[in-house]
This record gives C-alpha cells, sequence and structure tokens, in this order.
C-alpha cells in the first residue's frame, strides 16, 4: 500500500498534496503531514469517519481553505498560486447539501458557473439541455422547476449537472450522496459510475461509507485523525488486515450477511 | 356624524396635509434603505463593525423624537429648512430595523447555499448580487415594512418643528383642545400606516423563496 503514495512516473499528477498541515487560528489540528497525489481520469475516494478531515482536504484542493504548512497542487501549481476564482471555475464542486439555490430555476442553477464564464445563450441552453440528459433528467420537464420542486435524487442529479456545466476536469465531491435513502443513492451512485467511465475526469469523493468508498473509487484513502493511515486500490483494501480497514470490511459484511439470511 | 362632516369640509386640507405626510415618509424610505442596506450589508461582511453600527442606530432609536427634532434644529445645514430636518431625524429612526433585518438576512442564508457559490468561483460581488440579496429580500422588506410604519407615526412629530404632514392637525387640536382636528390628523395618518403595512407585507410574502 505504501508504494501507492508516491509512485515515480512520466507525467505530472493533477493533483498533489505535499506535507499539508492544516489547523484552526486556535491550533486545532485537523490536518497532519498529508501527503498524496491523483493522477489524471482518476477517482480517489477519502474515507474515514466524520470529523477525520475529509472535508477539510478537499476544500484545500479548491482553495476554500489554504494549507497551514505544505503545499497543495492543482496541476502543478500550488493552489496560493491560482487565482481563486480561477481555480474555482476549473474544478466542479458538489457538496453534501447539495446547496442548489432556492431562487432559481434548474436550468439557472446549472448554467450559473457557463453564465459567469460569460458563454453565449444558446451554447449555455444546449448545454444545459445535454448535462439534463446525461445525469437522467428530462429536460423538457425539469429545465424550468424550482430545487423545492425536485425529490432528493433528482436535487442530487441538479447538483452533479451543474458541477460538470462548465465542463472542469477535475471533480470534486463531499459526501455527494449522503442525503440520499439506499435505494436512490445505490441508482445515483451506479449513474454516477457510468457517466465517470465516459467523461474520465479527475475525481476526489469524500464518503464515511465503505460501500460507496469500494463502488466509485479506483484507489481509497483512508483518513484517521487528520492524518492519511494508507491508500489502497480497493481489492487491496478488502484483504488487508489491518485493524481499521478490517473494521470497515466486517462492517461490510455484516451487512451482506443479512442480506444472504434474508 | 360630526366628524365625517367636518372631515368632509377640510377634505382639501387633509388630502394635502397626507400628501406632505406620504412626502416626507417617503423621502426617508428612500435614504434609509440607500443608507440601512449598504450598513447591514457591512455588517456581514466586517463583524467587528457591527457593534459600533447598530450600537449607534440603537442609540438613534432610543432618543425620544421631539428631543431629536430639537437636537437638529441649531444644526447649520438642517436647521434652516424644517422638512430637510424632520427628513434627517426620521431616517435616523428608520435605520435600525432595516440595518438590523438586512445583516439578519444575509446571515440567514444556507451555509451550503453560500459555500456553493464560493466553491463554484462566484466573486464576493456575485455572491452579494446573485445569491444572497435576493434570497434575504423578504427580510429585508419585512424590516423596510417595520421602518415604514414607525415613520408614518413618528413624522406626525414633524410638524413641532414645522415641516408640515399630518402632524399639524395634532398639534393645532392639541392647543385648540379640538378633538376633531386631532382626528383629522390621527385617523389618515393610522390609515397611512395600516395600509403601507397590509402593502408591504404582501410583497414581501410574494418575494420569499420557496422551500
Amino acid at each position: 500500500m505504501s508504494s501507492l503514495t508516491n509512485r515515480p512516473s512520466g507525467h505530472e499528477p493533477v493533483i498533489e498534496f505535499r506535507h499539508v498541515n492544516y489547523h484552526l487560528n486556535g491550533g486545532q489540528e485537523l490536518l497532519n503531514n498529508v501527503s498524496f497525489t491523483v493522477e489524471g481520469g482518476e477517482t480517489l475516494v477519502l474515507l474515514g469517519r466524520s470529523g477525520a478531515g475529509k472535508t477539510t482536504a478537499l476544500k484545500l484542493i479548491n482553495r476554500l481553505l489554504e494549507p497551514s504548512a505544505g503545499e497543495v497542487l492543482v496541476e502543478g501549481r500550488s493552489t496560493t498560486a491560482w487565482d481563486p476564482i480561477a481555480l474555482r471555475r476549473h474544478i466542479g464542486y458538489v457538496i453534501q447539501d447539495i446547496g442548489l439555490f432556492p431562487h432559481f430555476t434548474v436550468e439557472r442553477n446549472i448554467s450559473l458557473v457557463p453564465r459567469l464564464e460569460g458563454w453565449v445563450e444558446e451554447r449555455t441552453r444546449a448545454r444545459v439541455k445535454e448535462l439534463l440528459e446525461m445525469v437522467g433528467l428530462e429536460a423538457g420537464k425539469f429545465a424550468r422547476r424550482y430545487p423545492h420542486e425536485l425529490s432528493g435524487g433528482q436535487r442530487q442529479r441538479v447538483g452533479v449537472a451543474r458541477a460538470l456545466a462548465a465542463d472542469p476536469p477535475i471533480l470534486l465531491m463531499d459526501e455527494p450522496f449522503g442525503a440520499l435513502d439506499p435505494l436512490t443513492r445505490g441508482e445515483v451512485q451506479r449513474e454516477f459510475q457510468a457517466l465517470e467511465r465516459r467523461l474520465r475526469k479527475t475525481v476526489v469523493i469524500v464518503t464515511h461509507h465503505v460501500g460507496e468508498a469500494l463502488a466509485l473509487g479506483a484507489r481509497i484513502g483512508l483518513v484517521q485523525a487528520g492524518k492519511l493511515a494508507g491508500m489502497y486500490s480497493p481489492k487491496e483494501f478488502l484483504e488487508s488486515t489491518e485493524p481499521v480497514t478490517a473494521a470497515y470490511v466486517e462492517h461490510l459484511r455484516m451487512y451482506e450477511g443479512i442480506e444472504r439470511a434474508e | 356624524m360630526n366628524l365625517l362632516e367636518y372631515f368632509l369640509r377640510h377634505q382639501r386640507e387633509i388630502v394635502q396635509a397626507t400628501v406632505e405626510h406620504i412626502w416626507l415618509v417617503g423621502v426617508t424610505m428612500l435614504l434609509s434603505v440607500a443608507i440601512g442596506v449598504p450598513l447591514g450589508v457591512l455588517v456581514t461582511r466586517r463583524p467587528w463593525l457591527s457593534k459600533p453600527i447598530l450600537g449607534g442606530a440603537n442609540i438613534a432609536e432610543t432618543i425620544p423624537s421631539l428631543a431629536l427634532f430639537g437636537f437638529l434644529l441649531p444644526v447649520p445645514w438642517l436647521g434652516g429648512r424644517a422638512d430637510r430636518l424632520a427628513i434627517v431625524a426620521l431616517t435616523l429612526y428608520a435605520l435600525l430595523p432595516i440595518i438590523r433585518n438586512t445583516s439578519a438576512g444575509i446571515a440567514g442564508v444556507d451555509r451550503a447555499v453560500r459555500e456553493a457559490a464560493k466553491g463554484m468561483g462566484m466573486t464576493q460581488r456575485q455572491i452579494l448580487f446573485q445569491v444572497e440579496l435576493p434570497l434575504s429580500l423578504s427580510t429585508v422588506l419585512a424590516g423596510v415594512r417595520v421602518a415604514t410604519v414607525l415613520t408614518i407615526g413618528i413624522a406626525t412629530i414633524a410638524a413641532a418643528v414645522g415641516a408640515g404632514g399630518l402632524g399639524e392637525f395634532i398639534f393645532r387640536g392639541l392647543a385648540m383642545v379640538n378633538n376633531q382636528l386631532i382626528l383629522a390628523g390621527a385617523i389618515p395618518a393610522a390609515l397611512l400606516a395600516l395600509s403601507a403595512d397590509f402593502l408591504l407585507s404582501m410583497l414581501e410574502r410574494r418575494l420569499r423563496p420557496a422551500r
């Protein structure tokens, strides 16, 4: 597993953490010496308990936070050297509570970044239609609705469509399917997997859900108390005998056991 | 029916005083929105300014209105023109609810919405004008409504410094111990306040974002 943190390669990783520390002004440490890389087109899942520092790590990538020590590089450039607005428009962002704008229609929600980027009207409208179909929502039916007129699963799909609107090469997702019931969650996850295979984005997903991590991640980074405790492929994760991974796997098996018993 | 006859007989004067009253209140509200909303936004952006700004507006609110008109009388640019003085004094009263509701409205915008806006690469200005202000519009308007009703009442006192309006009748009626005259000022003022309250609360409901 240790070989996965810093593998030598000819090309530059899209995202790189170099000995990143992050602490609050009061001194409480949220991340401690975290290093990892994400290659282009790869999906990395950060798995860990609530409060382990996963979300903090994610926010360091689009510079909603800046490292207290160390560096976060996006496409080879330190986030602090990027213009924060340019960086964020380069990165799609999906958060747990989705954060759809309640006063905008679905169409305006999705077209926000294209509009900010000054796309012409027809191109924007065509893009919205394309994206809605891509996430499995009929454009004619949903474009004019407001977020409160959608179900949780539909809202989540709109959130993903919005993050993909300006076709950013990088996608960050913070507990993207967390608020969904298990069946809808599975559905949206499968759709997202198919989407991801097609789009080949560099994706970082934060979750505390081990099944989700195994389903979506090409690699899984285990975050514990502000440290990166390990990097695994799904197969390595399942086979690992370390106590923490074993506990996660045990938890997963427990559910499977219930399914089989019925 | 005595009162009604009285009203009809003095119809022209009452209408004129009502128009004056509306003018005083209208200008006051335009000014206090133009000053209060930016101050309310500023309070959310620079929390350390919250105490001095809200504190200042609070103090203005506690000064008895008659005394405030009196205090402003010797001020150079103001003392000379009664309507100017009245509008400045009334604006000082109207500011507090507007500042407070603007900052409360913006502070009440869903954290996730604000974070999504920032994470998507909106600038501070874009977040303010496209997200925060539209979403707090109904709260801001509630402040405007409270301030308007308050101002319609206090504006009757502006007559004490000669700024006209419905207060004219009230002060004259008090001096002459004439109840009809007092009511000729008080009733239209009350009706004005009620209708402003009604209209603005309707607008407020329409602008409230759906959940």
